[in-house]
């Protein structure tokens, strides 16, 4: 994950809870957080290497297919459940945002934008799938088989009843940065969400789904 | 000058017998006035004491976990594959301790050795014992070593089970708890295959209901018997296929040919079947089959394993293997589960094998990798910790 990602995900994460981190990579995340905001963190990973590269860094990791849910942890047992870039790698992410609100308070999401304009003209101009620096794979081997756009997310976690505390995004240049201000789901290259669920009392309908203005 | 042995092997081995004097009071109310244990060690104990770690045998092991009795052996320590220099126990940074229970037949008190208020063997009259029971003789044992708190505490299977219990136990005496292939109790299925075995070692008429000694006889069949069923629960339906088949030892399903027919997996496990029995002690087989029968972890803590765990101290390793069906990767997760719950340290490796349970002894570069990895990390805190004692 990018370092600007990371500083901004901070933010949102309180210092002494306990956080989950889904698809916790090599344990980067969770030693940055340990180390900044003294969690008490927790990561699932699937992958053998990266599990290990976990274990040497000291990171709490539990093997675990995050496909199958996470019904091993009771509800709202984690402050805040986190995952970075692996929404798009998941079978049904959108029983996975249900399941992670239910374990944590509050989740973290962060995935790429494939709205970005880059994607765009990869797909419009070349009619070729996207390969881009950050998603360097082949359509028939990528890991990735859910990509979504911002507007697709927002329209998600409306469909889902996710409030979103808040959002942040990230591009890939300066240019961009400008850009991104007014219009994410074009120049954003890396979208990060603050999620909860909705405040009780609140019926799907009037609950605040309307996103905030970027930061 | 050449050694016999691999340099990657602690080498030549000698047991210590180590005497207790003290009584050791038993989970049952009964008292073992004295008691002595069987001690292998391997590795240097630093002058600080903060690089122990204590290995905890299984259903059928020993003090011999690593290295040769003697150049000639064939086959080195029940763990070898895992302990010695450079090895996931790494015995060029860690004193390492391996025993064998009370209750066992390889030196230490139990059913074979003699009970000196009758200058008999102790036979069916050794006390039954609990895991709780291996923990207290064991934590004598530190003491005795001038181990104050153990880097680690290891075990697979029902070693497993008695190191949860000393995290439980003595929480600020263990740093790290390491659990392999075990279970915070066992299901049904499984105690109704040791009930299965502990049935045919009492089905032998060598047997006389656990006063065999006094008969000069041993229960030879029924103890090869127990051996065969536990066997095949600690292998894999897959091992078995590709290891034996329906490969014949002898005989011929031709027409025209009557001859007895033997499968290749007949034959070997009725070898697995005699060999044990030659070695072990039918009295200790029904007595570690309790053991693990008897095992609830959370029993003293409400039945809730959260709770249970909220009293350990020490970060915990948890490792499973798929294809392991007698302590299934779902009993490993439970453990990972409630520790976390009860907001503890632990890392969880499900292994992928073939090997069944069997698959916690044998080499696998996966969870070598995750085992020395998180055991290196283990000696590098020991060593900060001596540094810091100056």
């Amino acid at each position: 994950m990018l370092r600007v990602e990371l500083e901004i995900l901070k933010d949102w994460i309180r210092p002494a809870s306990r956080v989950l981190d889904l698809g916790c990579g090599d344990g980067t995340l969770l030693e940055a957080l340990t180390a900044s905001h003294n969690i008490e963190g927790y990561g699932l990973e699937i992958d053998p290497d990266r599990i290990t590269a976990c274990v040497q860094r000291g990171v709490n990791v539990i093997e675990t297919d995050i496909n199958l849910g996470l019904g091993h942890f009771q509800d709202d047992s984690f402050d805040t459940v986190v995952m970075t870039n692996s929404l798009q790698a998941l079978l049904r992410p959108d029983r996975t945002l249900a399941e992670m609100l239910r374990v944590g308070k509050e989740c973290v999401v962060t995935f790429p934008n494939f709205g970005n304009i880059q994607a765009r003209a990869y797909l419009g101009l070349r009619g070729r799938m996207p390969v881009t620096k950050q998603l360097s794979y082949q359509w028939y081997d990528t890991p990735n088989i859910h990509f979504c756009t911002i507007r697709d997310f927002e329209v998600l976690c409306r469909d889902l009843n996710i409030r979103i505390l808040d959002r942040a995004t990230v591009a890939s240049n300066p240019v961009s940065e400008q850009l991104m201000g007014i219009w994410p789901n074009l120049f954003a290259q890396t979208a990060i969400y603050h999620l909860s669920k909705p405040p009780t009392g609140l019926s799907s309908s009037d609950s605040q789904n309307s996103p905030p203005t970027t930061p | 000058m050449t050694t016999p042995f691999p340099a990657n092997s602690v080498g030549l081995v000698t047991p210590h017998t180590i005497h207790f004097e003290e009584p050791l009071e038993l989970a049952c109310g009964r008292v073992l006035p004295h008691y002595q244990l069987m001690v292998e060690t391997y590795g240097e104990l630093n002058h600080a004491a903060t690089n122990a770690v204590l290995i905890c045998h299984a259903l059928s092991g020993h003090h011999h976990a690593a290295g040769y009795h003697s150049p000639e052996d064939r086959k080195p320590g029940w763990w070898d594959n895992y302990i010695g220099p450079g090895k996931a126990i790494d015995t060029n940074r860690f004193f390492v301790v391996a025993l064998n229970n009370i209750g066992g037949c390889h030196g230490s008190t139990g059913p074979r050795t003699e009970n000196l208020a009758t200058g008999k063997p102790w036979g069916r009259d050794f006390p039954p014992l609990r895991a709780r029971d291996w923990v207290h003789s064991q934590a004598r044992l530190a003491a005795k070593l001038g181990i104050n708190q153990w880097a680690a505490v290891v075990g697979g299977s029902l070693g497993g089970m008695n190191a949860m219990r000393w995290a439980l136990e003595y929480p600020d005496r263990v740093r790290h708890c390491v659990v392999i292939a075990s279970a915070m109790k066992l299901s049904a299925q499984n105690i109704a295959f040791n009930e299965l075995a502990r049935s045919a070692i009492k089905s032998d008429p060598d047997f006389h209901d656990g006063d065999y000694l006094s008969h000069d006889t041993l229960p030879r069949q029924g103890l090869a018997l127990a051996r065969m069923i536990g066997h095949v629960t600690y292998l894999s339906d897959e091992l078995m296929g590709t290891r034996f088949g329906r490969e014949l030892r002898q005989g011929t399903f031709e027409r025209g040919m009557e001859q007895p027919i033997e499968f290749q997996v007949e034959s070997y496990l009725r070898h697995q079947g005699d060999v044990f029995s030659e070695v072990f002690d039918a009295n200790t087989y029904l007595l570690m089959t309790k053991i693990l029968d008897y095992f609830d972890l959370a029993r003293e803590y409400d039945d809730d394993p959260v709770t249970a765990f909220r009293h350990a101290l020490s970060k915990f390793l948890v490792i499973s293997f798929t294809s392991d069906w007698r302590f299934s990767p779902e009993r490993s997760r439970e453990i990972v589960d409630a520790l976390i719950a009860a907001n503890r340290d632990v890392v969880y490796a499900n292994i992928e094998s073939n090997l069944g349970h069997d698959a916690f002894l044998l080499p696998n570069a996966r969870y070598e990798a995750v085992f020395k990895s998180y055991m290196d990390n283990v000696a590098r805190e020991s060593e900060q910790l001596l540094r810091n004692a100056g």
